[in-house]
Parts: structure tokens; C-alpha cells; sequence
């Protein structure tokens, strides 16, 4: 055993990167994937690079209707990465936004179909949001008091707790389905637009995106500066000292999830009542899994996750746009998103490790 | 009465892909690393092989193919693609040290793009008028039975109806409990899952293993979506068939308590649930399947939930499943 | 030992972590037939520098040889090829296997598993040595001393001649490290090097042939064992002479504040920690508890912070008119709504006291959060406390919003004592409190420490170091075993005699 080789290079752990060394890291890699996504198009498609480009662009931005459904689409993920933000701080890896969602899409959907043509608008619309948010808080809080009680994995319940929303949603749906046999639900109410959120602003999707953006802020004060927000953190970092400080830890894992459901349940009443006034399986539209990516690639902070929705949503549909006019799959967005989130995935590495090139010159 | 000789056969093909699926996630667990990119592995397993029976059975215009190549091309191209989505996931998450939820969830995003991509572009070269590619040639190689399987009345049906994969699979699963709990390699991977530290500081080459555990555990759920495509399916690709048996194969692995061995009932009493909203006789109230649709998840759940109420110290998962490790952590 | 050439030598070595300097340019030789005792304070060092040598890091400067060769030991399995051994401080053992599986864990011998010829491989050298180890029982069921054999037996199955320990007798009871004396005086006997880490002047004087020693993360020197006495040494670690009087004030009006009576604990898994332990503590006193690591210093201190469920027994709250308040069955925070302000230094600071990855204003208002009706926690005060704590206890930090686990192991206490007396507590209870920190840092705490007990509060001082505990205690609480093996007057108590009630319950005549 006589290795006289020195290893080339070995990773040593950085102290702390400057803000803008760290968000210039990041920016560096979303150009590379950019780069690679337009050769990856060009490759297939043979169109010339900067057409990718112009037609991405085009699918968020083209007309202003694009331009507010983008920023619709924006405004619905990220309520749902605010919603799962503050289980996540507490390192509560709630995937099961999904369900949550959906079954505050099902609570909205069951009062509009039942009371429709019972109740006055205003009042539906109350019972629904309501309805809605009760429904999303019981879905987060049933894994979340197993979680305090007997510390099961919450990461599989709320993954579980998905399939049992979708699948109840689906019995209700054959229930309610308009026509008979048909397996949909149709718009509810068309005629008489009860339980719809009115239009404010210039677009029908303008209440959406105003509520959320309020909620953005609220959600950022509640985590930094309210002492709800400080348990949370504390709990996050370990258990052991929040006990310590007297902190019931049950009773914080378990308001949050409450909290956290009950946003979910909001957004599926905002989809309901505010944008789509139907009922499918599918109208949470992943976004449950997509918000746990929008979180964590802003650190967990609000304010960031306007920007990771963004960019999120906007390589979504400009990738759609280019399976549409190049004539591609639709899965080819997910190809591009994959791609992209892997660079950034991967570009954190950068940000808390560095290579340390041993020195040449050495002492006798 | 309840058709038992019926139920069984298609309750075990079902369970099939989600006994791959568990068994190489487990694998790849026991090294520390909770891939939750399975989905998308599973995906990209079932596509590579289509894509490799569809080149193939585009070299053959006609006529019968060689069994043998044309199970052999099909497979090795899945295990190819499995492998290669194994070998990205643990480049993010070893050598990159990147956080294992996101890169899973990003990783399943991806590989679903790919299967989807790819079936889609295969269905619209193949000028097919309906939405699916069809390779009965190729299924054909895959569905082989033994030849006197039909004549052997329920035995038969119950034990030998399969094509080669299925026994493949379960010969896989016990394979890797062996090696898991048997052999030198295992109880170093297991170290590794437990305690990366301290496997690092007995001379175990940490990285390695965590590469090694999750390119194999990925290429063996790769398997799982062939098969279902191959064999359950008869060869026909649509798009999003594969459904979310990625999801369920995971749930299998915490059902199972991480051991492969167990894998292969519970798959099949999986599978067995999975379709059982298909045996239960509910006469015209359709919306009532729905419900039962719920079956399998509600027990995965009752089994979690159970677990960790009992809270036996063999029953836990690796104590170091989903943490990047870094010698040098100080 | 002259013309002996050297098994190790280590040349320059030099390691950084971010901005800290670990090891600067240290030079070490080791050699075969002999015990090296690396002495140095805590964070001087000692610990990186044998990791180096066992492939836990990689030097960033320097030359390792073994025996005259140029080596490179990028990990440990490189060490092990090199017969190198370390037994680290905190075991590395995988608590889900067995003991003969850690055992043989990571060894490339041919063919099969074959974990029976392990097992008797391993009792052979148990027999060997004296040591009892069962090849089949799992770790985790396991007590300190038993991974610790483990540990060791590991190193000799692996027929390492070059070993490493690191500080091996902190959890071990005086017979345990005698008898661990006699078998590594039987390794040097064999021509093995063996290095042994320590603070303990005592163990160096008793065991080994040579020391070196290091001072902050620098080589100071190294002499033969019997060239040197103990004061030598101690200024070579420290570089100046220190005085080793710690102050003791009288206790002024000591009153009942802590009533702790027929106290029974058990852990979780159905072990007995605390067995009927009755006793008193005073205002204006310091109360040392000493015993051997794990005997149920910090389940007494738990079970008074309300963090410890209790099985039987009674703790009461006096106050100063003799009104009593049962604190049994509260947790934390209804302590604290009660008004008892109760302050508690655990062990475990980074994990318990303070959040490590929060800054020093944010973990100053870990107690204080709460306050006030308002939905937002108050900001101000936190960071004004932290700029007090920095500015009075000296913390070297870049700043309050410097995030805890940058500090090292002096500040990161200093913080946390700090921010507990900051309440004005009438009770402190302290684990360990200058584990880990410097001859100077450790006065700090000691003055700190003097000061609460000068201003009426009730002391309790759970130590390791015996001399610590005998010059500053009032009165010394002696657990052995979870039992009370008796509370002699700090004044006047011998070592001797409270070590003896530390293995025996009640001490007792010796069996010399």
C-alpha cells in the first residue's frame, strides 16, 4: 500500500455564499438548462433556436388572454405552495396538497350542486368557501395527528390520503354526472350562475389572482413575524429544543397542517367558484407536487415563490406552445420543466459545497 | 360464490409491476436514498423497452420474430433507460448532495414526460388510427407459458399461467432479501442506509454503494413497467396507462416493512385489492366502484398508521433514508 | 526508545474548516512498543489531527509516512490497509445490528458471510482480553461501555497495529478503565502503537510512555512521560500558568427552594434511570451532582425542567414564605406560568438549548417569545439582549445575526448561559456546563456560575471533572447507579472518598 497519487480534488463545505453570488449561481444554471432545452428543441424540431425562444414567449405572453391565464395559472400554484410552505418550514413533507386540494374542489362543487338554488348568492358563496376550507383542513389534519401522536410517515399519508380524495371525488362525480352515463359533471349551474365569484376587475380571473397575492403577503408575515411563525421554525429545527422551551410540539405540527389544509381548501374553491365551475379528478392538476417544488426553490419564503410559480408556469405553457406550433407531444413540457428543474436542483450544490483544487507547490 | 380461480390469476399480474416496483425501491431505500422518482423510472423502463420492440419489429416487416431477440432487445433497453434514470438521480442526489423529495418528484415529472413523449411520437410514426401502439409480435415472445399450463385446470390457471417475467420478478425479489440479509454486500448496504458515517469509517465506499443500490433498484422497477406493458397489457402502449402504479409500488415498500420477501404476497393481495371493485357485484350503482377503487389506499394506510403504533425498532425505515451524507460534516 | 524508527510520522499537517484553523503545520511522530498520550485542551485539535490519520478528513497541507513510506489516506479504508485503528468518541456502530455484524462490517475477507466464524473469532479475543461481548445482541440494547468493547474488539479482530483512541474512558467506571489500561499496556507490550487522546492528567501519568502536546491547533512539544509532572503539562496546554483555585463565596442564607423526594424514573424502554432519590437544594447554594456518565444526571435534570416523565415521587417549589408548588406532571411552559423561573443549561446545547441554524437574536427569544398579547412576536428585545450577552460574556462572533452553530463549542455555551440568566432564575440547573470549552472559557462559566449563586439562586451543577465539582460545590450530591450513594459537604471532601461513592453505593472501605 503505497499510494503516492494525491487526489485532483476534494469538496469542501462553504461558509456562507452572499445573497447574489447565491441567486447569480442559480440565475447561471436556469441559463444553461434554457440553453439546453432550445438545443434539445432545435434538435428535434429543426427550427432555429431563437424561434424556441420567441415562441415560448408567445405562450405566455402572446395575446392578453394568454397573458391572464398565465398569470391565473401562477396565482393557483403558488396559493398552493403558500399552503404546504409552512408544514414544510416545520420539515412536515406534506405532498398531499393534491388531495387537499381536491377535496376542497368537492366541498365547493357539492354545496353549488345542492344549495344552488336554495340559498342567496352571497350566502352560498360563504357556506362554499367555508365548506371548502373545513374539508382542506380535515384532509391535512388526519395525517398530521398521526404524525404528533405516533410520528407516522407523513410524507406516504398525505401521498395517500391523494388517491382516497381522488377516488371520492370520482364516486361523486357518477353521482351528480349531467347527462346520465356521460362520467362528468358538465358546468355547474350555467344558467343561473350561483355560487360563481363575480367578475371584478378586468378579468374573470382577476379575484383569483388578487386574493392570492393578498394571502402572499399575509402568509410571509405569519411565518417571519407572529409567534405562530417562530414555533414553526423552531419546531423545524428540532423538536427536542421546542420541547425544551415548552413548545407542544403535537399542537404545532397539528394547527399547522389545519392551516396548511385549509389553504388547500381555499384554492379549491377559488378553482370552482372563481375560474373553472366544474368537477374533475383532475382539477387540482398536480399542482400539489409542483408546489413542493415552487417552495423549495425559494428557500421557503413567500416572496420568493412569486418568482419560482413564475417560472414555473411560464416554461409549462411556453412549452406546450412549442408541442403545439412544432406539431410535438404535449409531454414535452415535462421533459423541458424536468430538465430545467434538474439544473437548479443541481446548481445548489455550487451554492453550499466548493471544489478545492489541492495546491501544487508543496513543503518538504 | 366469489371466483377465486378467476380472481387470482389477475390479481398476481397486477401485483407483478408493483412487486418490482417495491422491491427495487426498496433496494434503493436500504442505501439511504428514498427515491421518489420511481413513477418516472417506471415509465422510462416501459417506454425504452417499447421503443427497442417497436425498432425491432420494424426490422422484421413480417412473419414471426425471434422469441429470444425479441425478448432480449426489448429488455435490455429498458434496463438501459432504467438505469440511466437511476444513474441521474443519484448524480443529483450523491455527488450533488441534493435534497431527495424534490429530485424524486422532479425525476417522476420527468420520466412520465419521456414514456409519454415518446409513446406519443411512436403512436402518431406508427399512423395508428387509435390513440396506442400495438406490438402484439413482441407480447407474444413475453406471454410464453409452459405448454402444458392450460391442461392442468385450476392449478394451471392459478400457478402456471404466467409468462416468464412474472417468476422473474418474484425470483428477484428473493434474491435481493437474500442478499440484503445473507451476504457481506448486504449488510453493508444496510450499514450504509442506517449509518453512512459510521459505514464510511469501517472502510465502506459510501458513494459507491448509494450509486450501485440505485441504478440496481431502478433498472429492477423498470422491469415493473415492461412487464405490465409486455405482459398485463399485451403489448399495447397508451399514453398514462401505467396509471400511478409507481405511487402504489412505494406504499408497498413501507406495507412490506422493507423486505422484498414479504413483497411478493403482499403484492399480490395488492393487486388482489386493486381489482377488486371489478368482482364485487354492485349492479348498476357504478358510482359504488369508485369506493372500492379506495381499497388499496385505505389499507396502505391502515398498515402505516399501524407500524408506527407498534413502533418495533426491525419495522423503522433506514435511520438515514433521505439524508445526503458528507464526510467532512462537521 | 532513540533508535526506534518512527510507525507515523506527520509533517505540516495543516486543516481548515472555513474560517477556523484546526491544525496548523503540526508535527507528530508515533512509534511501535510505545503509548503516545496527545494531550491538549478541548478544540485544540487533538481530535481532527487522528482523523486525519484514519481517512475521516483530508489534510489540506502536509506528508503523512507509515514506516518511512509517502502515504496518501484518503479514506478509512485506505487507514485500515495501513493498520491503522481509531476508536472515535462517539461510537461508530450501526444500532440496528449486531454486534459481530458492526464487527466484521467493511472487512473484504474471501468467500461467504460466515457470522458464526465471527462470533468465535470474537469470543476468542473477548477471551483473550477479558473482555464479554455477545456476538449476537443488537446495539441498540447495548450499554456505553459495552459499544465501547465493541468498538475495541472491532480494532483488534481487524489486527490493527497502529490504534487511536479518543478520550475512551469518559464513560467508563474506574474498573472499566483499569482493566482497558491493562489490555492496551498488553497491545504496547506486543509491539503495537497506541495513541490515546486525553485531557485527564492523571491517565497520562498512569498509562503512557510519551506525550505531545497541542495548543490551539498547534504542536507545542513532546517529551517522555517521566521527564514531566503534571504542572509541566498543564502550562504547555494552556501556555501560561494558571492557578486551578476556583472561587467559592459562602453561601449567604441558604433557604429549601428544590424539594426532591422517593424520585423514580424510568427511560422509555422500561430501564430503571432514577431510583428513590430524595434531596434539597438551597437558594444561594451550588448543589454539585457527580457521578459516572449515564447514572441519571440528566434524567434528574429533566424530570425538575418538566421534561422527564416521572413514574413516582414528589419534586416541590419552595418559595421564599414557604409556600409550596408541586412541579411534578407540569411541562415546561406551565412551570413558567406558574412563576417559577426556571432555568436549565443542557447538555446537548446545540440540540436542546439553542437552534443551531437560527441566529443568536432569534435564539434569545426562544424563552421569551411568548410575551405580550400581540399575534407578533417583539424583536427588539431579543437583539438587545444578544448585543448585552455578546458584549458581557465576551462572545467571539461576527455578529448577532450570525447563525449559532458557527460558533464554537466556548461561544455557542456562552450564549446559551447567557440567555438563561438572563430571566433572573431562581433556580439554574447547569449538565455539564464547560464540556467542550477551554481552561479560560470554563472560568467564565464558573464566575457566571458564582455570581447567579451570590444573587440567591438555587445551584444545581451536574459535572463530570471530580476536582471541578469538589472545589465548587456547596454541598455534592453523589448518584450511583440512579441511587443517592450519599451528599457530603463540598468543603473538606476528599476525591478519593466521592469517587469511591461513585462506584459503590455508599462508598465504603476499599478492597486494597
Amino acid at each position: 500500500m503505497n499510494k503516492q497519487r494525491d487526489p485532483l480534488f476534494h469538496i469542501v463545505k462553504r461558509a456562507a455564499l452572499p445573497w447574489y453570488k447565491a441567486w447569480g449561481i442559480r440565475a447561471a444554471a436556469i441559463v444553461l438548462a434554457l440553453i439546453l432545452c432550445a438545443l434539445i428543441t432545435t434538435l428535434i424540431t429543426g427550427e432555429d433556436p431563437i424561434q424556441v425562444y420567441v415562441t415560448i414567449f408567445e405562450g405566455g405572453f402572446g395575446t392578453a388572454r394568454r397573458a391572464w391565464i398565465l398569470f391565473h395559472n401562477l396565482a393557483m400554484l403558488l396559493i398552493v405552495a403558500l399552503a404546504v410552505t409552512p408544514a414544510f418550514r416545520m420539515r412536515f413533507w406534506n405532498i398531499g396538497g393534491e388531495g387537499q386540494v381536491l377535496i376542497g374542489c368537492l366541498a365547493s362543487a357539492a354545496c353549488m350542486i345542492t344549495l344552488g338554488d336554495k340559498l342567496p348568492n352571497g350566502v352560498l358563496l360563504a357556506v362554499m368557501a367555508l365548506a371548502s376550507i373545513l374539508a382542506g383542513a380535515v384532509w391535512a389534519g388526519i395525517p398530521a395527528i398521526f404524525k404528533a401522536r405516533w410520528n407516522t410517515n407523513e410524507t406516504l399519508f398525505t401521498l395517500m390520503m391523494n388517491y382516497v380524495a381522488t377516488q371520492l371525488a370520482a364516486f361523486f362525480i357518477i353521482i351528480w354526472e349531467v347527462p346520465k352515463g356521460s362520467g362528468t359533471i358538465g358546468i355547474i349551474n350555467q344558467s343561473t350562475m350561483a355560487g360563481w365569484l363575480p367578475q371584478v376587475g378586468p378579468s374573470k380571473y382577476f379575484l383569483n389572482i388578487l386574493i392570492v397575492a393578498v394571502l402572499t403577503v399575509l402568509m410571509y408575515l405569519y411565518l417571519n413575524y407572529t409567534k405562530h411563525g417562530y414555533e414553526i421554525a423552531v419546531v423545524g429545527e428540532s423538536e427536542r429544543t421546542a420541547r425544551y422551551v415548552g413548545i407542544k410540539v403535537g399542537r404545532v405540527i397539528i394547527r399547522t397542517l389545519l392551516l396548511s389544509g385549509a389553504i388547500c381548501g381555499l384554492a379549491g374553491f377559488l378553482l370552482v367558484s372563481g375560474s373553472d365551475h366544474t368537477l374533475t379528478t383532475s382539477l387540482a392538476g398536480g399542482r400539489g407536487f409542483t408546489a413542493v417544488m415552487v417552495s423549495w426553490l425559494a428557500k421557503f419564503n413567500p416572496l420568493f415563490m412569486i418568482f419560482t410559480s413564475f417560472l414555473l408556469v411560464f416554461l409549462a405553457r411556453g412549452a406546450a406552445e412549442i408541442s403545439t406550433s412544432f406539431g410535438l407531444n404535449q409531454s414535452f413540457s415535462d421533459i423541458l420543466t424536468g430538465v430545467i428543474l434538474f439544473f437548479i436542483i443541481g446548481c445548489e450544490f455550487f451554492i453550499n459545497y466548493k471544489l478545492s483544487f489541492r495546491s501544487a507547490k508543496k513543503e518538504g | 360464490m366469489f371466483d377465486f380461480v378467476a380472481f387470482i390469476p389477475r390479481a398476481i399480474v397486477q401485483g407483478i409491476p408493483l412487486l418490482l416496483g417495491s422491491t427495487g425501491e426498496t433496494l434503493t431505500e436500504k442505501s439511504g436514498n428514498l427515491n421518489l422518482g420511481i413513477p418516472g423510472v417506471m415509465y422510462v423502463g416501459a417506454i425504452s423497452g417499447v421503443v427497442g420492440a417497436f425498432l425491432y419489429e420494424q426490422a422484421v416487416p413480417t412473419g414471426d420474430l425471434n422469441n429470444f431477440l425479441a425478448v432480449l432487445i426489448p429488455l435490455l433497453c429498458s434496463l438501459l433507460g432504467s438505469a440511466l434514470m437511476g444513474l441521474l438521480y443519484s448524480f443529483l442526489t450523491v455527488t450533488l448532495r441534493a435534497n431527495q423529495n424534490v429530485t424524486g418528484l422532479t425525476i417522476t415529472t420527468f420520466g412520465v414526460g419521456l414514456g409519454n413523449f415518446f409513446g406519443g411520437s411512436l403512436i402518431k410514426l406508427s399512423g395508428a388510427s387509435v390513440p396506442s401502439l400495438v406490438l402484439t409480435r413482441t407480447s407474444l415472445a413475453f406471454t410464453k407459458t409452459l405448454p402444458f399450463s392450460g391442461s392442468l385446470g385450476w392449478f394451471g390457471k392459478i400457478f402456471l399461467s404466467y409468462g416468464f417475467m412474472a417468476y422473474l420478478a418474484i425470483a428477484i425479489a428473493l434474491a435481493v432479501s437474500y442478499v440484503l440479509n445473507r451476504t457481506r454486500v448486504g449488510l453493508q448496504l444496510r450499514a450504509v442506509g442506517e449509518n453512512p458515517n459510521t459505514a464510511d469509517a469501517a472502510g465502506i465506499d459510501v458513494n459507491r454503494y448509494k450509486y450501485v443500490a440505485t441504478c440496481v433498484g431502478s433498472m429492477i422497477a423498470g422491469l415493473g413497467g415492461l412487464y405490465f406493458i409486455m405482459d398485463y397489457a399485451a403489448g399495447i402502449w397508451a399514453n398514462d396507462t401505467f396509471g400511478d402504479r409507481g405511487w402504489l409500488a412505494i406504499a408497498l415498500v413501507i406495507f412490506t416493512v422493507w423486505r422484498p420477501n414479504i413483497g411478493v404476497l403482499a403484492s399480490f393481495l395488492f393487486g388482489g385489492l386493486y381489482i377488486l371493485y371489478l368482482f364485487i357485484p354492485t349492479g348498476t350503482n357504478m358510482a359504488v366502484k369508485e369506493l372500492y377503487k379506495m381499497i388499496p389506499y385505505v389499507v396502505t394506510l391502515i398498515v402505516l398508521v399501524l407500524s408506527s403504533m407498534r413502533n418495533k425498532r426491525e419495522n423503522q425505515p433506514p435511520a438515514a433514508l433521505g439524508l445526503a451524507y458528507f464526510r467532512e460534516e462537521r | 526508545m532513540d533508535n526506534k524508527t518512527a510507525a507515523v510520522t506527520m509533517r505540516n499537517i495543516t486543516k481548515t474548516f472555513g474560517p477556523v484553523v484546526a491544525n496548523d503545520k503540526v508535527w507528530l511522530d508515533i512509534y511501535r512498543g510505545e503509548i503516545l498520550a496527545l494531550l491538549g485542551e478541548n478544540g485544540s485539535g487533538k481530535t481532527t489531527l487522528m482523523n486525519m490519520l484514519s481517512g475521516i478528513y483530508f489534510p489540506d497541507e502536509g506528508e503523512i509516512t507509515v514506516d518511512g513510506k509517502k502515504v496518501v489516506i484518503r479514506s478509512p479504508k485506505d487507514a485500515f490497509d495501513l493498520g491503522i485503528g481509531m476508536i472515535h468518541q462517539h461510537f461508530k456502530l450501526v444500532d440496528v445490528l449486531t454486534a459481530a455484524e458492526n464487527i466484521v462490517l467493511g472487512l473484504k475477507e474471501p468467500g461467504r458471510l460466515d457470522l458464526k466464524a465471527a462470533a468465535k473469532r470474537i469470543r476468542e479475543i473477548c477471551d483473550a482480553y477479558g473482555f464479554e461481548v455477545d456476538p449476537n445482541q443488537k446495539i441498540y440494547d447495548m450499554s456505553v461501555s459495552q459499544k465501547q468493547t465493541v468498538e475495541i474488539v472491532k480494532v483488534l479482530y481487524r489486527g490493527a497495529d497502529i490504534l487511536i483512541l479518543d478520550e475512551p474512558t469518559a464513560v467508563l467506571t474506574p474498573q472499566e478503565t483499569d482493566k482497558l489500561f491493562a489490555v492496551l499496556r498488553n497491545m504496547r507490550n506486543d509491539g503495537k502503537a497506541i495513541v490515546i487522546i486525553t485531557h485527564k492528567m492523571n491517565e497520562v501519568e498512569e498509562l503512557s510512555d510519551r506525550v505531545a502536546i497541542l495548543r490551539h491547533g498547534q504542536f507545542i512539544g513532546d517529551m517522555p512521560t517521566k521527564k514531566t509532572n503534571a504542572q509541566e503539562m498543564t502550562n504547555m496546554m494552556v501556555g501560561h500558568a494558571v492557578t486551578l483555585n476556583i472561587n467559592r463565596p459562602e453561601p449567604k442564607d441558604p433557604k429549601p427552594r428544590i424539594e426532591v423526594k422517593n424520585l423514580t424514573v424510568r427511560s422509555i424502554d422500561g430501564i430503571l434511570k432514577l431510583e428513590d432519590v430524595s434531596f434539597t437544594a438551597c437558594s444561594g447554594e451550588i448543589l454539585g451532582v457527580a457521578g459516572i456518565s449515564g447514572c441519571g444526571q440528566k434524567e434528574l435534570l429533566e424530570a425538575i425542567a418538566g421534561l422527564q416523565p416521572v413514574e413516582s415521587g414528589s419534586i416541590e417549589y419552595i418559595e421564599d414564605d414557604g409556600s409550596r408548588e408541586p412541579l411534578l406532571g407540569k411541562d415546561p411552559l406551565s412551570i413558567a406560568q406558574m412563576g417559577v423561573s426556571l432555568s436549565f443549561v443542557p447538555e446537548d446545547r446545540l440540540g436542546m438549548g439553542l437552534v443551531a441554524n437560527m441566529d443568536l437574536a432569534d435564539n434569545m427569544m426562544l424563552r421569551s417569545y411568548r410575551r405580550g398579547r400581540s399575534l407578533f412576536t417583539d424583536r427588539k428585545s431579543p437583539k438587545a439582549l444578544a448585543e448585552d450577552v455578546v458584549q458581557r460574556l465576551e462572545v467571539n462572533t461576527p455578529g448577532i445575526s450570525t447563525p449559532v452553530r458557527r460558533l464554537s463549542g466556548g461561544n455557542v455555551q456562552k450564549v446559551l448561559v447567557g440567555r438563561e440568566i438572563s430571566s433572573a432564575p431562581t433556580v439554574l440547573l447547569t449538565a455539564y456546563a464547560v464540556r467542550g470549552l477551554d481552561i479560560n472559557s470554563s472560568y467564565t462559566i464558573y464566575d457566571l456560575i458564582n455570581k447567579q449563586k451570590e444573587a440567591g439562586v438555587a445551584v444545581i451543577f451536574v459535572g463530570e471533572d471530580l476536582d471541578v465539582l469538589l472545589e465548587l460545590s456547596d454541598r455534592i450530591l453523589v448518584l450511583c447507579g440512579g441511587r443517592v450513594s450519599g451528599i457530603v459537604p463540598g468543603r473538606g471532601a476528599k476525591k478519593r472518598e466521592v469517587g469511591m461513592m461513585m462506584t459503590r453505593l455508599g462508598g465504603g472501605k476499599e478492597d486494597e
